[in-house]
């Protein structure tokens, strides 16, 4: 584990704000923010980076998903100051060169998107799952998605997107 | 009829494909298109064409309203009221209007008085801040002082019903006409929608074989859009502009045009994505009101987003309901007389009623319904997916499978002698085979601590039909084709059925066609409401394409030897009928305009009539319907539901996009599988505050809770209008939990009757717990 709090040395003593280094899809920034600011608030706020979205604000939805060093989690409940030096990587950076990921192009093909407000949070996590798990199963794919909540209702054909897109792996 | 009145006859298809499709004759304004074959003929309708705006969400450059950020924007947080019922006695802004990073303050005033005097619910607003970041906002709350005067206040259904109850409102509302019965009890309500009573219940339980009763109860459900209510006002000198999550921009435009003394044209409401509305999203709200007026005062823009808490106490709800019906019955399947006694509670709103379900879906001379709604002291309900019909089809569907029961009929064959309509009994055959039906054991039959069942139930909703937007297409010197409509997209696909139907037109595909909506002041939009988007605005954007391809052929006609009737368009290309060299590219034949082609067209009323007329509703001659089965596992030591399959079997017309179909009715299943065994707010009677107002202790369905859906989705055209679309959000929840209930009891052979079948509720069904006794 590194040292999550890993905090810049520009933090005035005392202050409830300070500057901090975030990198961000490969971007490092340096922020002012208050001690009290969630990473995903920091992303959504001066980073501007609004894809990735807040729906409950306490971790019961998913739909604010970011990887940190690669690991799905809630960007709700880390404080930015705590992010340290690790990696965050944000839907605006899973497409490279505006070339789509695999998972968001099956996304697309499955139909798994209605409102697309809880989106971002599910590809981020699918396409983790495949990172560590390139071929998961479909109980595998429930159990790493059951985190996510979905009020449109778009699960199945989700399912359907991240089998389909771990399949086209094995050919 | 056109402006001139002038029509002509066409041939269109009619009926459903496989089963019984043929053609009827119909006269049509003579300036619509020609009739659309069946889908199998056409090259983009019909088609699981992928959504042109999925890329902007699976990237998250898709903007709602919620990443809305303007220059020098504050961040509004709103008070709410601590008390379930209270008399204000006074608000004291002034601490607050001091505090550091406000810059407008604004109190709730109730209309017509002025003042706000009273609160009604625990979570009702009563003033807002708006400041430079949103927790100087939220610091600023708490130095509002706010002197109450509580008072006696009610939560709950039944107790609300009574005369001692304390009265909800003051008695000005309480004493108006309707509140006969007692303090909070309006109505009875006997016309529902669509139709009233019908002949004579009395002599119909009179000629009766079986006579049987079933007492119901559903729970308050709330909305829970992932996306939360949410607003950007921009109050500028000359204009209104406003950035808002809504089912309805020309609905909020006109309100706040309304409300704030503005002409139409000077307020703009833009919703370009939204992240999910079932209903409660179809009018300004509260929290419009107040961003503007923040706006107003504070001179800058202003967002107003709220959080889970305030979603889940102020943000709308499914109202619950108690119901009593009787039904009586022949021997041989006759239904004789169907009563429905309701009382719904919208908490301090109207509008509780269980639908037109009971009255619309099965033969029956003999038809009573009295419906109340009861005031209590929770937040306000309002529509919620198929509003009513979900609750009133829990309890007739279970009494129509108790009916078969005593009957001894199998409940596919009772409904094949009750049904009238030829479309759900297609869909039983269908699904019956589907879920493997003829399997189905006697209910309790198995032995064992896990239990499995089979159930059906069937879904009506009436095909709403609305003829007040309009679409305009624009063809570009350069070959592109736009088009603009003030509708909005919930996520149901609006934008790529639009494309598909002007590319199925132009000969293009659909990601070649731009759709620009979500935005006031394009061509007249409607509400996303009723499911009635695809049926309602699909027609007017092939009428505008049509006509723009008309003015299109009428240019290059003479440039290719030929009359505008010759062309024909396919594949990027315009065709001399019968030829493939007398062509052109469609981009060619644009650069011969010399200007843009812009057209706009509506929607004409119904081919061949409506079965109810404009004024009384609008309502199409087809219903959209569909039959649903479910296969449940139940633990009868733990009380767990699981359902392991559902196999769906709609209908929605001509399907433009099959998947999206899909989507909407997975949609729809969810929901319903939410409502079915895990979705309850839960009022603390004590304080009336909710005691689950989040996403972990209220449950809506994760991925690992859905079971397979097996979709069927018939092609059924009506001959309608020029696209013959309907839509199906609606008609896909209605029947799941009354299915789901069917199935239950198939398994234990013990009926559920109150909702959510959580374990408790089925470990009391089965005698295992003590339960709650309740009677209307």
């Amino acid at each position: 584990m590194k040292d999550i709090h890993d905090r810049d040395e520009k933090w005035p003593s005392g202050s409830d704000r300070g500057l901090i280094k975030l990198n961000v899809n490969g971007i490092e920034h340096r922020l002012h923010v208050e001690s009290d600011i969630t990473l995903a608030e920091a992303l959504r706020g001066p980073l501007a980076l609004t894809g990735t979205k807040i729906a409950c604000n306490r971790g019961a939805c998913g739909a604010c998903t970011v990887l940190l060093d690669g690991q799905a989690v809630c960007a709700c409940m880390i404080f930015a100051i705590d992010v340290g030096q690790r990696a965050v990587t944000t839907i605006e950076g899973l497409c490279r060169d505006h070339q789509l990921h695999p998972i968001q192009e099956s996304f697309l093909a499955y139909d798994a998107v209605q409102c697309g407000f809880c989106t971002p949070g599910l590809v981020i996590s699918a396409a983790a799952l495949l990172e560590s798990n390139p071929h998961p199963m479909l109980d595998e794919i429930k159990t790493a998605l059951s985190g996510h909540l979905c009020r449109c209702g778009t699960h199945p054909h989700i399912y359907e997107a991240v089998l389909a897109a771990s399949t086209a792996r094995i050919k | 009829m056109t402006k001139e009145g002038s029509s002509r006859l066409a041939t269109f298809p009619a009926g459903i494909v496989g089963a019984g499709l043929g053609e009827v004759r119909r006269r049509i304004p003579s300036d619509d298109p020609p009739p659309l074959p069946i889908n199998g003929a056409l090259d983009v309708v019909g088609k699981p064409v992928p959504r042109i705006d999925g890329r902007a969400k699976v990237t998250g450059a898709a903007r709602f309203t919620v990443d809305v950020r303007l220059p020098g924007m504050l961040f509004a947080r709103v008070l709410r009221s601590p008390h379930a019922h209270a008399r204000i006695l006074g608000v004291n802004m002034r601490a607050a209007a001091d505090s550091l990073g406000v810059r407008a303050v604004h109190v709730v005033t109730e209309a017509g008085n002025g003042v706000l005097q009273t609160v009604h619910y625990r979570g009702a607003p009563i003033a807002a801040v708006a400041a430079a970041t949103r927790a100087q906002a939220e610091a600023a709350l708490a130095l509002i002082k706010v002197r109450y005067a509580p008072l006696h206040f009610v939560v709950d259904l039944d107790e609300a019903r009574q005369t001692y109850s304390p009265a909800v409102f003051e008695a000005t509302l309480a004493s108006s006409p309707g509140f006969s019965r007692s303090t909070n009890v309006w109505g009875p309500v006997r016309d529902p929608f669509a139709s009233g009573s019908r002949g004579n219940v009395a002599d119909g339980l009179a000629e009766a074989d079986f006579i049987i009763d079933g007492q119901f109860r559903t729970q308050v459900q709330t909305h829970c859009c992932l996306e939360p209510h949410a607003i950007v006002a921009d109050w500028q000198p000359n204009r209104l502009t406003v950035y808002t999550s809504t089912q309805n921009v020309r609905g909020v435009r006109d309100e706040l045009a309304e409300t704030f003394g503005l002409e139409q044209r000077a307020v703009r409401v833009i919703s370009e994505f939204m992240g999910g509305g079932f209903g409660s999203k179809l009018s300004a709200g509260d929290y419009a009101f107040l961003a503007v007026e923040l706006s107003r005062k504070a001179g800058a823009p202003v967002s107003l987003v709220y959080d889970r808490h305030e979603e889940q106490i102020s943000g709308g709800n499914r109202p619950g309901t108690a119901q009593l019906v009787r039904m009586g019955a022949k021997r041989d399947g006759t239904v004789t007389a169907i009563t429905v006694l309701a009382f719904g509670t919208a908490g301090t709103e109207m509008g509780a009623g269980v639908g037109n379900f009971a009255q619309s879906l099965y033969s029956c001379p003999n038809f009573e319904m009295v419906q109340y709604d009861v005031l209590t002291n929770a937040g306000p309900g309002c529509a919620m997916r198929a509003p009513g019909n979900v609750q009133g089809a829990f309890a007739v569907e279970q009494m129509i499978d108790e009916l078969a029961e005593r009957l001894e009929f199998d409940p596919l064959a009772l409904r094949d002698r009750i049904d009238p309509s030829l479309v759900r009994r297609e869909q039983r055959r269908i699904g019956g085979d589907r879920i493997g039906w003829n399997s189905r054991h006697p209910a309790g039959a198995e032995v064992g601590t896990i239990k499995c069942g089979l159930g059906v139930a069937q879904s009506f909703w009436p095909g709403i039909v609305d003829t007040s937007s309009s679409c305009e297409v624009q063809i570009e010197r350069d070959g592109s084709v736009v088009l603009r409509s003030g509708v909005q997209d919930l996520g149901t696909g609006t934008r790529t059925v639009l494309a598909q139907v002007v590319a199925e037109e132009c000969g293009l595909r659909a990601e070649d066609i731009t759709v620009l909506i979500g935005d006031s002041d394009f061509p007249a939009g409607q509400s996303s409401g009723g499911s009635k988007m695809t049926g309602s605005i699909t027609p007017a954007a092939r009428n505008a394409a049509h006509k723009a391809m008309r003015a299109l052929a009428a240019v290059i006609a003479p440039k290719l030897d030929a009359t505008v009737d010759d062309l024909v368009t396919k594949n990027g290309r315009i065709f001399v009928r019968g030829t493939k060299e007398r062509a052109m590219s469609f981009r060619d034949a644009a650069a011969f305009l010399s200007e843009p082609i812009r057209t706009i067209s509506g929607r004409p009323a119904d081919y061949g009539g409506y079965r109810l007329t404009r004024e009384a509703g609008g309502l199409a001659q087809a219903d959209i319907g569909g039959v649903q089965f479910a296969s449940v596992e139940v633990d009868t030591e733990t009380g767990i539901v699981r359902v392991k399959r559902v196999v769906a079997v709609h209908d929605c017309g001509r399907p433009i996009n099959p998947l999206q179909v899909e989507s909407q009715i997975h949609g729809g299943i969810i929901m319903g599988l939410g409502f079915a065994l895990f979705e309850e707010r839960t009022l603390d009677r004590g304080t009336g505050s909710m005691l689950n107002a989040d996403l972990e202790q209220y449950k809506i369905p994760g991925i690992a809770d859905v079971p397979e859906i097996d979709v069927v989705l018939l092609e059924n055209y009506h001959a309608q209008s020029s696209t013959d679309a309907c839509g199906v959000a609606e008609p896909a929840t209605i029947p799941t939990a009354a299915a789901i209930a069917n199935a239950v009891y198939n398994a234990i052979g013990f009926r559920v009757r109150s909702l959510p079948m959580k374990p408790a509720t089925i470990l009391a069904t089965l005698g295992k717990i003590p339960s709650l006794d309740w009677s209307l």
